[in-house]
């Protein structure tokens, strides 16, 4: 095993948590970054939906938005959500972490690589949040940023926002790489002894699957982004028909990588409930090494599904039958995690904690994401439902679901972990109603609407004689949205509250057994005053015969009651 | 902190003693491994869209192959001083590696210098980035390599200051050279994938 470097504690103010290597450390950063980067993507959210209901009224809190400002801000939020906000919580809160303190190292096996990647995110938030404050506004052109609509100021009315918006997409896929990189090598180079592969906590798992297919999946659409770039600043037409370039080319290199990067995303809130369920359930995970595998078949297949998001972009329609097929192959390892976690609860010794109701949660609303997702991986349906109010309903039931359940879940999980004390339950429960109620009560309205043909993309509906219909489900969701957005209120006031008066929280506050729990609430600086010895696997709960239900991965053998090798 | 680590290390049962490489080296396969992927993405275009569109070989028919097949011969020899200089580094034959990371940060400007030449040339003929979608991908493909190439020759630069120094021998320092070397072999096998697809296709 790497030997770790004897680092102390620095004690000047910068140098300990502003420029600071510890990961426990960065890890508050990018949970910092991500909630407030939240509150960005949020408000973009109210904005879109108000406008959506009651189009071109004057907004409360804003004033009325015009159809540009429109794509701006959907652009934002789409952009905001999926870069900084799921990707810096996911996986650079609770990746940074959680991978050290689960594996048993005292921090990553790059620590100042760890920190640059931090600060290289941040500088991207800085340059995505200026970008809305330059001469013509924030990009336009989604977050697909399709060309040419993307390729030619003209067609956006938008050219510097554009320009910001590559520079910081890029950065984060810079900051993101390198997290990745760190990630993998500590996990395969710093494990405590007897941490093998096949006792790794899942979580810990899903991190490296997700590192792994981010920095395999990114590389050609860092390629199309510096196209696009030349092709807006240098007057090339990588993307241009009328200079000989094509503008499906930038579909598939984004879709490339945009297609796995919401496994990137998926991993990682599955790797948190997967922990939670079984500390909560008392019964070790089911098929631990079905869900490992899974994840692996899943991070595989995820590279060759792209071109579902394009079967109405004239692409070579031949295409569609093998991209439907690869597409709809995927769905079986999600499908298998999905059953892996209902299994992991069935008969269990319910505890229903908010971070065990924000995974079930959790759980249940992407179980409606993932069968929407049949519908639309198939070239038949999809046809229909493509580029409708379906699509952006599916989207969010799969990409909320991890981020927000999963993540929210996390949060209230390993809050006492992270800060040394416990959340109030009390209000983690109304923060669940609140959120669960609302999100289900904002997009079921949405499948509806899209069933009805309705399109996406539309600044106001109301022009079009056969979406007169579909108004009453936008004004539903609008007020759900809001709902939701209100709902959050809890949370912020439970985490202030909890920072500064919860209940101190010992060690072990959930009766866990992963290796994060053998230390102090908060770690200390090191992680571990003494390197753990693991000695099993990481969900031993309510073994027969053990003295208590749960045995820590530390527990040496004992001769009253077997071990087993893996929690299956 | 290291005296926790030395008790738990003393307990350590026997056959845990790990076999992966070291993570420095670990790190640069993961970086390079990205690296694949975004000339893999520049190169894949190139080819999807050369064989998609005519008109292309007739703009090709204007970079000069020699000069090309020149720098590719700069190249090879730049990996190969860089083996010797790590060959120098593992036998501790400490002035024989600095002469070799010298001489390889002198083909790295070789190189580019020559790149320089046909860029110049080029350019004055009329042909630039917009020149036609094989001049786009020519000089995209080619600019990014060649940062890639002046990112390799700082490294090495300062491996050879380090060397010089003797900073380069304290402690696990000298795996470095391994590392810039494994980066330094990765640009020059890029660019045997982009010398044929550009200059001799």
């Amino acid at each position: 095993m790497e030997v770790a470097t004897s680092h102390t504690q620095p004690t000047g103010f910068i140098r300990r948590y502003l420029f600071s290597t510890d990961h426990k450390v960065i890890a508050k950063q990018y949970l910092s970054l991500s909630l407030a980067m939240a509150l960005v993507g949020g408000f973009t959210s109210y904005l879109i939906r108000w406008q959506l209901a009651w189009p071109e009224t004057n907004i409360p809190g804003w004033g009325p938005i015009g159809p540009d400002d429109y794509n701006a801000i959907i652009t934002m939020h789409g952009t905001v959500m999926v870069f900084f906000v799921a990707m810096p919580f996911l996986l650079g809160a609770f990746g940074n972490f959680l991978i050290p303190l689960m594996i048993g190292a005292n921090d990553m096996a790059f620590p100042r690589l760890n920190m640059i990647s931090f600060w290289t995110l941040f500088t991207a938030s800085v340059v995505l949040t200026s970008s809305m404050f330059v001469p013509g506004g924030a990009a336009a052109a989604g977050w697909t940023s399709y060309a040419p609509l993307s390729d030619n100021p003209i067609y956006t009315g938008v050219n510097r926002g554009q320009n910001l918006w590559i520079l910081a997409v890029a950065l984060e896929f810079g900051s993101f790489l390198m997290g990745g990189i760190n990630f993998l090598t500590t996990t395969l180079n710093m494990r405590a002894p007897g941490m093998s592969l096949s006792r790794l906590p899942i979580l810990v798992w899903m991190e490296i699957t997700a590192a792994v297919v981010f920095l395999l999946s990114v590389g050609p659409l860092i390629a199309g982004a510096l196209m696009l770039l030349m092709d807006r600043t240098l007057g090339t037409g990588f993307f241009r028909p009328d200079r000989g370039g094509d503008p499906l080319l930038w579909e598939h290199l984004f879709w490339f990588f945009g297609h796995p990067e919401v496994y990137v995303v998926a991993l990682p809130g599955f790797g948190m409930m997967l922990e939670i369920i079984p500390v909560f359930a008392r019964k070790p995970i089911f098929g631990y090494r079905t869900i490992i595998w899974s994840t692996i078949a899943a991070g595989l297949l995820s590279f060759i599904v792209w071109a579902h998001h394009m079967f109405v972009s004239g692409m070579d329609p031949r295409l569609a039958t093998p991209f439907s097929v690869t597409t709809i192959l995927i769905s079986v390892p999600f499908a298998i995690i999905v059953f892996a976690m209902i299994a992991s609860v069935w008969r269990g010794a319910i505890v229903l904690s908010t971070a065990m109701l924000f995974a079930l949660g959790g759980l249940a609303t992407f179980l409606v994401g993932g069968v929407t997702g049949i519908f639309l991986g198939s070239a038949t349906t999809d046809i229909f439902l493509h580029g409708t109010y379906f699509v952006v309903a599916h989207f969010h039931y799969t990409l909320f679901p991890v981020t927000f359940f999963g993540g929210f879940a996390g949060l209230y999980y390993w809050f006492p972990k992270m800060f040394g004390r416990m959340m109030n339950e009390a209000l983690g429960k109304i923060h669940f109603l609140f959120t669960f109620v609302c999100f289900n009560a904002v997009f079921i309205p949405l499948f509806l609407a899209g069933l009805k043909g309705n399109p996406r993309r539309l600044y106001e509906m109301s022009s079009y004689d056969f979406l007169k219909p579909v108004q009453q489900f936008h004004v539903i969701a609008t007020i759900a949205t809001i709902g939701l957005l209100v709902g959050q209120l809890p949370l912020v006031v439970n985490f202030v509250y909890s920072l500064v008066r919860g209940k101190t929280a010992t060690a072990n506050p959930w009766q866990a057994n992963t290796l994060e729990w053998t230390t102090a609430s908060p770690p200390p600086h090191e992680n571990f005053r003494k390197m753990p010895m693991v000695y099993r696997a990481p969900y031993e709960y309510s073994v027969p015969g053990a003295p208590s239900d749960w045995i820590p991965q530390t527990e040496p053998p004992q001769p009253i009651y077997p071990v087993t090798a893996v929690a299956d | 902190m290291s005296t926790a680590v030395q008790t738990a290390s003393a307990e350590v049962p026997v056959g845990y003693e790990s076999v992966a490489p070291p993570s420095g080296k670990l790190g640069v396969w993961w970086f390079l491994a990205s690296e694949i992927m975004v000339f893999g993405g520049f190169i894949g275009s190139y080819v999807l869209l050369r064989v998609a569109h005519g008109g292309w070989p007739d703009q090709a028919s204007h970079v000069n192959w020699r000069l090309g097949a020149i720098n590719t011969l700069v190249l090879v020899t730049s990996s190969l001083t860089m083996i010797l200089a790590l060959n120098a580094v593992r036998i501790e034959r400490r002035e024989r590696a600095a002469r070799f990371l010298l001489l390889t940060v002198l083909l790295g400007f070789t190189f580019l210098g020559v790149k320089s030449i046909e860029y110049t040339r080029e350019l004055s003929e009329g042909f630039t980035p917009s020149s036609g979608m094989f001049w786009s991908f020519y000089y995209i493909m080619t600019g990014l390599h060649g940062v890639h190439v002046l990112g390799g020759i700082v490294l090495n630069a300062i491996l050879y200051i380090a060397a010089v120094r003797g900073t380069l021998w304290s402690g696990n320092r000298r795996a470095r050279v391994e590392f810039a070397g494994l980066y330094w072999h990765f640009v020059d096998v890029v660019w045997i994938f982009l010398f044929p697809l550009l200059y001799l296709a």
